[in-house]
């Protein structure tokens, strides 16, 4: 019995997410008395994985096989179900990307294995009973999920648990060879194209996020969200009606038919908190909320506000945040 | 071309979610129920493929017990040829790609169709399970689907960018935004979606693998604290020494 963790890795670098994914599987691999190793997928660098062992990580998998850079579904849940058979393990870990989602449900198949998404919280694991926590109704509930029988695979959501650091501790990296074929290739994607970020900050993995609604009036208003962004550190979005007219780009729109974030902190700067808006961003940690109409919905959903223009209050947050460094 | 577009049948959108007194399922009472948001990109994207090739058939697959037929017919009033319902409740997501795959095995579809994932389990894993129950490759998230021929070109969301991916027929894939514009049934398609076909079929396969214990609603929030706009900076102090989020 032992713990499979998915690390996904981009330019050398190990994902956030996937940190707090490790962290996770150890958190896990602890409860059940035994060890996580890790798999790694995409461009990992070696020092890089060795430095898992921070998160709690003993062992990790690489594939030097250099089509394995990018995503490609069939190959990826080839080599991750070869490993699960290898470390012979009983329980599968995951970030709720597009990478494990992709991956996670085609494994479950694979290795007959019952699978929770979005998970939020360690598993409650009583006997036989293996209990998880997920969000549901797109952030309105949550539910308590039993996963049936011998093996399991969790697909965590990012920002919802802590990446564990125990600095200095490394993990051993082990050459590992999934013999993958042509075939398992066929859909490899022929071209990727990746998007500018504001400032760098990645949105689906940013620990703080800068919002923009109609109420920014219009694109050539953006500076004001991505000087306060850029001073944080943070990355920008958007309400739906902003991408829908194309005033910011499509991947930006966060709610109900957008993307969900939950980062430590969500500042809606202009947005009415419609309830599909919020569905997308609720179980954000802090909300902040400014908007001039102090009957605005989203003030119910709020940890902080300021009722006002946001063309007036924005420039004084930046400079605020510029004076704190 | 065949294409096979499932559909799930979920609170509408503006619901506030409230569960029964035991909090094991969801409170259905005075509930309206619509084609799950993301569905209809892929059933909107399937009928303009079959428009555009001039040939083809759409068939909507729900599995759902008899009460989803109202979001069946919109589904066949917005341009569907014809609808399968698969005769049960749906119990977790292992279950209904059962219920797919074989619906999808039998009738030799060319293209398998849905949303990113069902707004209310917001599961997002029914493609990929499919994809693997048929051996056929899964596109997930799709956010641009073309075809020629046998041959799709699909645009496919990653963190921080796209990939372009060409398979061949069959495959799955899973839709969302921005891959075109949702319609609405129009009055000659409603009155013609009560003649089209709607064929009910019983479930088949195994237990659910996954169960829910409880459902739970979000602690409430404690109100939000008021900065005056002449004061704005204060909030950033407060976000730095009380929140500690910065
Ligand atoms: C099926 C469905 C799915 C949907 N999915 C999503 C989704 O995923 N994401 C999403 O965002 N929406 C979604 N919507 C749309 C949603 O219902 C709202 O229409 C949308 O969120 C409103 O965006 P907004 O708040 O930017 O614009 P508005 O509602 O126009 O609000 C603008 C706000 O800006 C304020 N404002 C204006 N000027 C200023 C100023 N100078 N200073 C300060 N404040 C100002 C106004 O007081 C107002 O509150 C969906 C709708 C449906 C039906």
């Amino acid at each position: 019995m032992s713990v499979l963790v998915v690390v996904e890795c981009a330019d050398g670098e190990v994902k956030k997410s996937s940190l707090e994914v490790a962290s996770y599987g150890a958190q896990v691999a602890a409860q059940l008395g035994t060890t996580a190793t890790a798999i790694a997928v995409g461009h990992a660098n070696e020092a890089n994985l060795a430095k898992l062992g921070e998160q709690g990580i003993t062992k990790v998998l690489f594939d030097a096989e250099p089509r394995l850079k990018d995503f490609v579904n069939n190959a990826y849940t080839k080599l991750i179900a070869t490993a699960a058979e290898q470390e012979q393990a009983k329980i599968i870990v995951l970030a709720n990307s597009n990478i494990g989602a992709a991956v996670g449900s085609r494994l479950s198949v694979r290795l007959k294995a019952s699978l929770a998404t979005n998970v939020v919280e360690l598993p409650k694991i009583a006997g036989d009973q293996f209990t998880v926590k997920r969000g549901a109704f797109s952030g309105k509930a949550f539910s308590d999920v039993v996963l049936s029988g011998d093996r399991k695979i969790i697909a965590v959501k990012k920002n919802s648990t802590e990446a564990k650091h125990d600095a200095g501790k490394t993990a051993e990296v082990v050459s590992f060879a999934a013999q993958l074929s042509d075939a398992d290739f066929a859909d490899a994607p022929t071209q990727v194209i990746m998007q500018d970020q504001a400032g760098g900050v990645l949105l689906p993995e940013a620990a703080l996020v800068v919002s923009g609604g109609r109420g920014m009036k219009g694109p050539e208003n953006w500076g004001l969200i991505e000087d306060l962004a850029k001073a944080l550190g943070a990355g920008t979005a958007c309400s739906k009606p902003v991408s829908d007219v194309d005033w910011r780009p499509h991947h930006e729109h966060v709610g109900q038919t957008g993307i969900t974030i939950s980062p430590n902190l969500y500042i809606a700067c202009g947005i009415s908190g419609a309830i599909q808006h919020l569905a997308g961003v609720n179980s954000s940690k802090v909300i902040v909320v400014i908007n001039k109409d102090p009957e605005a919905p989203f003030f119910k959903a709020a940890d902080y506000g300021i009722v006002g223009d946001v063309f007036d209050i924005l420039p004084k947050l930046t400079a605020a945040v510029k004076a704190l460094n | 071309m065949k294409f096979l577009v499932c559909i799930s049948n979920v609170p509408d959108t503006t619901t506030k979610i409230a569960f029964t007194p035991d909090n094991k399922e969801f409170n259905k009472a005075g509930v309206q129920f619509v084609i799950n948001p993301w569905d209809e990109y892929a059933l909107t994207r399937a009928i303009e493929l079959k428009e555009a090739a001039g040939s083809g058939t759409v068939t909507v697959l729900n599995v759902g017990e008899a009460d989803t037929e109202p979001n069946i017919r919109k589904a066949l009033a917005i341009g569907a040829d014809d609808a399968i319902r698969v005769n049960a409740a749906p119990q977790d997501a292992y279950f209904v790609a059962e219920q797919i795959a074989a619906i999808a095995k039998e009738g030799a579809y060319d293209v398998i169709l849905m949303g990113k994932e069902s707004i209310d389990y917001n599961g997002f894993q029914v493609h990929g399970m499919v994809g693997e129950m048929l051996g056929i490759p899964t596109v997930a998230p799709a956010m641009k689907l073309d075809m020629s021929g046998n041959t799709a070109t699909l645009e496919r969301e990653i963190e921080g960018g796209k990939e372009i991916v060409t398979v061949n027929t069959p495959f799955v894939a899973s839709c969302q935004q921005p891959m075109c514009e949702p319609r609405i049934p129009n009055m000659r398609g409603i009155m013609t979606a009560r003649t089209k076909p709607l064929k009910v079929v019983p479930a088949i396969g195994e237990p659910a693998r996954t169960t829910v214990a409880e459902f739970a609603l979000p602690p409430k929030k404690q109100g939000v604290k008021l900065i005056d706009a002449e004061n704005a900076g204060e909030l950033i102090k407060l976000l730095r020494n009380e929140a500690k989020v910065i």
